[in-house]
C-alpha cells in the first residue's frame, strides 16, 4: 500500500506491504538508519521514535498505522548545520553512552520526557528509561546527561 | 512475520465488517506484534482499530462509573482518571514502559488476556463490565483462564466500565526484564464489600482470592490478612519464581495494597 507522512519535518512517500515495520520504513526505503533495531520484540527501546509527538518504539507499530503522521527520528534533533541539541550534548559532555548502539533510543526518549517533565528527579529520570536499555554505561552517565540537559546538577549517586 | 494485509476502518461498523469476513484486530499492537514476528499468528488481515474515534475517550456514566473505550491507550487512561480513581491510574501508569503505554490499549489487554497483565486484576477487582459489539459481560463472566475469555471469535471490545470503589489500591511485584507483575494485587472496597484479584500468579489467569475478600469485608486492615495463604497448587512456576514464592507474593501483595488503600 501507498502511504505518506512526514518525518523530521520533510514529507515522503512510499510503498509498503501490511507487514512493514515502521523501524523498517524508517531504515530500509527512506535510509534513515540512525533509528537501530536492537531486540525486535519491544524490550530494548533503541528503536524508538516519536510519532505526531508522542514515544513509540518503532519495531512494534506498522508503517502503514503512520501514515498521514508526523515522525521524528534522531536524524532530525540536531540543528540543520549539525549543531547537537542540547540533549546530544549532554550525552557528549557527560559520556553518556559507550558503544553508542541504544543512544537513539535515549536521546528520544529523553527528549519526550524532558517535553513532559521540563525538570525531573533522578528517579523521575530512572523511571522513564524503563523501556530503553544500554548495556554498556550502567546508566549513571544516561541519567547525569539527562539532568544536565534539564539544567539540574547531578545530586552524588550512591554507586559512585 | 508472514505476509497480511492492513485494514484501517474508521467506524466501528466498518471493523465489524472486516473483522466477520476473517480478519483480526488489531489494536494497540503490543503484544500482538511481537506474536506475529515469532509466527505464532496467521492472520490474512489484520483490522486496526487505531483509527476508529469512537473507540477512543473516558467518561463517567449517569452510575458513576468510569467508562473507558476499548481502544484508549494507557497513558491517556493514567492521565484522565488521575483524580477520579488514583488506583486506576496508577496501574495504568506502571504498564510496561512510557513507548508502550503510548500505543497499548485496555481493549487489547481485556481481549488477550495474559495470565500477568495489570488491567485484568482492576476488572476483576472492580467487577467491572466489559462491552463488546454485540453485548455486555460481568468480569466474574468473563475471564475464562491464560489467555481465555468470553469473547467470540470475532467479538470486539468497545468499552470498560468500572464501578469507583470507596478505596482501592493496586501493587504490583515487577519482574523487571519484561516490567510485567510476577505477581500483582488490585484491593477495591465498596459498600457492599471488598474484592480482591491477583495477576501473574495462577495457572488459570486472573482470579478473585475470596478467604482474603472475606476477611477484609470484616476488617479492612492489613493484618486481617494473617494466617491467610493461597494455595501454591496451581500457580505460576517458571524461573522467575517457583509456585510456593507466588503463593508468598500472593499474601504479601495483598497486604501492601491494603495497607496503601486504608
Amino acid at each position: 500500500m501507498k502511504l505518506t507522512m512526514k518525518v523530521n519535518g520533510r514529507e515522503v512517500t512510499g510503498e509498503v506491504e501490511g507487514r512493514t515495520l515502521l523501524v523498517d520504513f524508517l531504515r530500509s526505503d527512506l535510509r534513515l538508519t540512525g533509528t537501530h533495531v536492537g531486540c525486535d520484540t519491544s524490550q530494548c527501546g533503541a528503536c524508538t521514535v516519536h510519532v505526531n509527538g508522542e514515544l513509540v518504539k518503532s519495531c512494534t507499530m506498522f508503517a502503514a498505522e503512520a501514515d498521514g503522521a508526523e515522525v521524528a527520528t534522531i536524524e532530525g534533533a540536531a540543528a540543520e548545520d549539525g549543531t547537537l541539541s542540547a540533549i546530544q550534548q549532554a550525552f557528549q559532555d557527560h559520556h553518556g553512552l559507550q558503544c553508542g548502539y541504544c543512544t537513539p533510543g535515549m536521546v528520544m526518549t529523553a527528549a519526550s520526557l524532558l517535553k513532559e517533565n521540563p525538570k525531573p528527579t533522578e528517579h523521575e529520570v530512572r523511571q522513564y528509561l524503563e523501556g530503553n536499555i544500554c548495556r554498556c554505561t550502567g546508566y549513571h552517565n544516561i541519567v547525569k546527561a539527562i539532568m544536565a540537559a534539564s539544567g539540574q546538577e547531578m545530586p552524588a549517586m550512591a554507586a559512585e | 512475520m508472514y505476509a497480511f494485509d492492513i485494514a484501517r476502518p474508521t467506524t466501528l461498523d466498518e471493523a465489524k465488517a472486516a473483522i466477520a469476513a476473517g480478519g483480526q484486530a488489531l489494536s494497540g499492537g503490543q503484544t500482538l506484534i511481537p506474536t506475529l514476528k515469532a509466527r505464532l499468528a496467521m492472520p490474512e488481515t489484520l483490522v486496526s482499530l487505531h483509527g476508529i474515534a469512537d473507540l477512543k475517550g473516558v467518561s463517567t456514566d449517569s452510575a458513576g462509573r468510569i467508562c473507558v473505550k476499548g481502544a484508549t491507550v494507557h497513558r491517556a487512561v493514567a492521565e484522565a482518571v488521575a483524580d477520579s480513581f488514583p488506583a486506576l491510574s496508577y496501574l495504568a501508569s506502571r504498564i510496561g514502559d512510557p513507548a508502550v503505554r503510548n500505543r497499548g490499549t485496555i481493549g487489547g489487554s481485556v481481549a488477550n488476556n495474559d495470565p500477568s497483565a495489570c488491567y485484568p486484576a482492576a476488572v476483576l477487582g472492580c467487577g467491572a463490565t466489559i462491552c463488546t459489539d454485540r453485548r455486555e459481560i460481568a468480569a466474574d463472566d468473563y475471564f475464562q483462564g491464560m489467555f481465555t475469555t468470553a469473547l467470540e471469535e470475532d467479538e470486539i471490545v468497545t468499552e470498560v466500565k468500572f464501578p469507583v470503589p470507596q478505596a482501592a489500591a493496586y501493587e504490583k511485584f515487577i519482574q523487571p526484564a519484561s516490567r510485567f507483575p510476577l505477581v500483582a494485587v488490585f484491593v477495591a472496597r465498596f459498600a457492599d464489600g471488598v474484592r480482591v484479584a491477583i495477576t501473574g500468579a495462577s495457572e488459570s489467569g486472573v482470579f478473585r482470592w475470596s478467604a482474603a475478600e472475606d476477611a477484609l469485608s470484616a476488617n479492612f486492615a492489613p493484618d486481617a490478612l494473617d494466617g491467610l495463604s493461597v494455595d501454591a497448587d496451581g500457580m505460576i512456576g517458571d524461573l522467575h519464581g517457583s509456585k510456593d514464592y507466588r503463593a508468598h507474593l500472593c499474601g504479601v501483595m495483598a497486604k501492601r495494597a491494603v495497607a496503601r488503600a486504608v
